[in-house]
């Protein structure tokens, strides 16, 4: 079985540090996904992991077995690169039989995985295409391909679909989670995309500057960020966070004067004078009669739409709420002029209150 | 109707001066070549002929002569081909041996001082041949490898290292480094990943910087009439030189030879003119 453990992994180049002490536990066949801004340490952390990086300090293990020393031919893994590098020399075939090529297997045996990679990828009419021949999903699948045909332990995948457009993205997006469903391997999959993380995560890990953030179900870090940064990064759009000071009434005072109860969720957590940043996202915040309200705690404000934007089954509004842009949705949409005043309804039973200071949310329990 | 006309009679203008520009270049660069075959099958008097006769007449005195005994003007011509053939085919050999492994580790590697070490080899290059001569010729008589292969191939590659270096570092450098990753990840070990995979993909350069090194073996004289004394070292280039006496060149002879020297220069090129050609266009590596 193979599950992968980082352990306190540390990477180093020369005196600047990219990745600080990660730990992680890797379940067998579960989805990871690796994400974060751009430059935080995802590809690094996955190609120590690969064995193409010198871990600095810590242990990687995969299946049990600490493989800081081993090759990454002794890894049994595969990689799926952002550039795919195909062996541009080889056509289609020799290039998802090059693993079991060098790994000596007879011939019979290395046609029979490459077919049932082709058959599993549809690559079956492209085989004695070069790489060059391809066009760009094709490739993708043929990186897929060589990747699946030695039935490694691990799956490493970086960036692989930042090269596509927007609409095969989505595609092959569905493909390789059907691809864990049919091998079930262990997958570890490094984006920068928070919906290629969502949708296809089992558990993901937020990283930023070389940091762990947070490590939790998709819906754990959609619904329970443990700071502003993972409230900003996980949901589109982004999750409205407004200024503000709790006030000894046990409301939050923003900064145009106006108030809003503290959820209940926070109350035992906040102190009377601190400073705060209250989060909810358009989906609580929707006008009277256009949202889907849960009973329970909610607050009303009066705000003037200065965008919509119909998205067809509903629109997204933007509105000023003490003095920052907030972005609420309107379910059942009918055409909104710009600086219409609309009341809107705030549900506090999903919304957020974060020190301001030290960004970390605050919650009761 | 009228605008059209002046565009195209404009277009084929343009086109008529772009050949004449083309003609006139390779005229320039072609007519030595052509002069040096066409004298190699005329009579020596018509060479030297004031004014120039028009309509040559066709001879091959001056091959037969070559060939031919000693007394009669004859060269011993395929001792020098062999000594240019061995000295040039080792010393490319050797020469891209040590240039792509060079060129390699400065495209892949880093290491302290790299860029020093490249800027040296390059400067290296600006220091003339010629000025190096005499150097060599004592220290090459010192050790006694003068007049023998094994010193003008040692002084060979000494020249196309840094050439080759440069060139396969170019080349190198446009392979992305993630296509040895994934043919190690794929079982190779480094060494592996390399031949299987980022040689043959820069073949084509590799094969153009081999080809440069040979020419400039092939071609070279100011060290080889230096460095070699003896048939048993002399290459084609100072061969040549044996047609000049004190007071004459022999003008066709000196053609005849060195239309044999061109010959197997222009068909190794033309063998490996694809490879060159992918080569010096090289880029088109996309995974
Ligand atoms: N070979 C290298 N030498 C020095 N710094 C590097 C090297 N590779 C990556 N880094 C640095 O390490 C950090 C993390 O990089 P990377 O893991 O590629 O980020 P990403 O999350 O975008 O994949 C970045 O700040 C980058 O500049
Ligand atoms: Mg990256």
């Amino acid at each position: 079985m193979t599950e992968v453990t980082l352990n306190n992994v540390v990477k180093r180049y020369g005196a600047q540090q990219a990745v600080h002490g990660i730990s992680l536990d890797i379940a067998d066949g579960e989805f990871v996904v690796l994400v974060g801004p751009s430059g935080c340490g995802k590809s690094t952390t996955l190609r120590m992991i690969a064995g193409l990086e010198d871990i600095t300090d810590g242990e990687v293990a995969i299946g049990g077995r600490v493989v800081n020393d081993l090759p990454p031919r002794e890894r049994n893994i595969s990689m799926v690169f952002q550039n795919y590098a195909l062996y541009p020399h080889m056509d289609v075939r020799e290039n998802l039989g090059f693993s079991l090529k060098i790994a000596k297997r007879p011939q019979a045996e290395i046609d029979q995985a490459v077919r049932e990679a082709a058959v599993i990828l549809g690559l079956e009419d492209l085989m004695d295409r070069k790489p060059a021949a391809l066009s760009g999903g094709q490739r993708q699948r043929v990186a897929m391909g060589r990747a699946i045909v030695r039935h490694p332990d691990v799956f490493l995948f970086d960036e692989p679909l930042s090269n596509l457009d927007a609409k095969l993205r989505t595609q092959m997006r569905v493909e390789i989670k059907k691809l864990h469903q049919k091998v079930g391997n262990t997958i570890i999959y490094v984006t920068h995309d928070q919906v290629e993380a969502m949708t296809l995560a089992d558990r993901i890990v937020l990283m930023r500057d070389g940091h762990i953030v947070q490590v939790g179900t998709p819906l754990e870090l959609f619904n329970a960020p443990v700071n502003t940064f993972v409230a900003t990064f996980i949901g589109s759009p982004p999750m409205n966070l407004v200024d503000g000071e709790v006030t000894n009434a046990g409301m939050i005072r923003l900064t145009d004067g106006q108030e809003i109860p503290v959820p209940s969720a926070a109350r035992a957590g906040v102190s009377v004078g601190q400073k705060v940043q209250l989060g909810f996202r358009a989906d609580n915040l929707s006008p009277v009669g256009h949202g889907v309200f849960e009973d329970g705690e909610a607050a009303e404000l009066d705000l003037a739409v200065s965008l919509s934007e119909p998205l067809g089954t509903e629109t997204l509004l933007f509105a000023e709420l003490a003095g920052i842009e907030v972005q609420g949705k309107m379910l059942n949409p009918r055409p909104v002029s710009p600086g219409e005043r609309m009341t809107f309804r705030l549900t506090l039973g999903k919304a957020h209150v974060f020190d301001a200071d030290s960004t970390n949310a605050i919650r009761s329990n | 109707m009228d605008r059209n006309k002046t565009h195209r009679n404009r277009r084929r203008l343009l086109k008529v001066l772009h050949f004449l520009g083309l003609f006139l270049v390779m005229a320039v660069i072609c007519i030595p070549g052509l002069w040096i075959v066409l004298n190699s099958f005329r009579p020596t008097v018509e060479i030297m002929a004031k004014p120039p006769v028009w309509n040559p007449s066709f001879t091959l005195d001056h091959y037969r002569a070559m060939f031919g005994g000693a007394g009669e003007g004859g060269v011993p011509v395929f001792s020098y081909l062999w000594n240019s053939i061995v000295v040039s085919v080792v010393s490319t050999f050797v020469a891209i041996l040590i240039g792509m492994s060079g060129g390699y580790a400065f495209a892949r590697y880093r290491f302290k001082g790299k860029s020093g070490y490249f800027v040296g080899l390059m400067l290296f290059r600006a220091v003339p041949g010629v000025a190096l001569s005499l150097p060599l010729f004592i220290v090459f008589a010192r050790l006694g490898i003068i007049d023998t292969h094994f010193g003008l191939i040692l002084a060979y590659v000494a020249m196309n290292v840094p050439f080759t270096i440069w060139l396969t570092d170019g080349f190198f450098r446009q392979i992305p480094k993630e296509l040895h990753e994934a043919a190690e990840i794929d079982g190779c070990t480094r060494w592996q990943a390399f031949w299987r995979v980022e040689f043959p993909v820069a073949r084509s350069g590799i094969a153009s910087a081999a080809i440069f090194a040979f020419l400039t073996s092939w071609n070279e004289f100011a060290l080889a009439s230096q460095l070699t004394r003896s048939v048993g070292s002399k290459t084609m280039p100072v061969g040549l030189l044996d047609f000049t006496a004190e007071f004459t060149i022999n003008w066709g002879g000196m053609c005849a030879l060195a239309v044999l020297m061109i010959l197997p220069a222009l068909i190794l090129t033309f063998i490996v003119q694809k490879h060159l050609i992918a080569g010096l266009t090289f880029g088109g590596v996309k995974g």
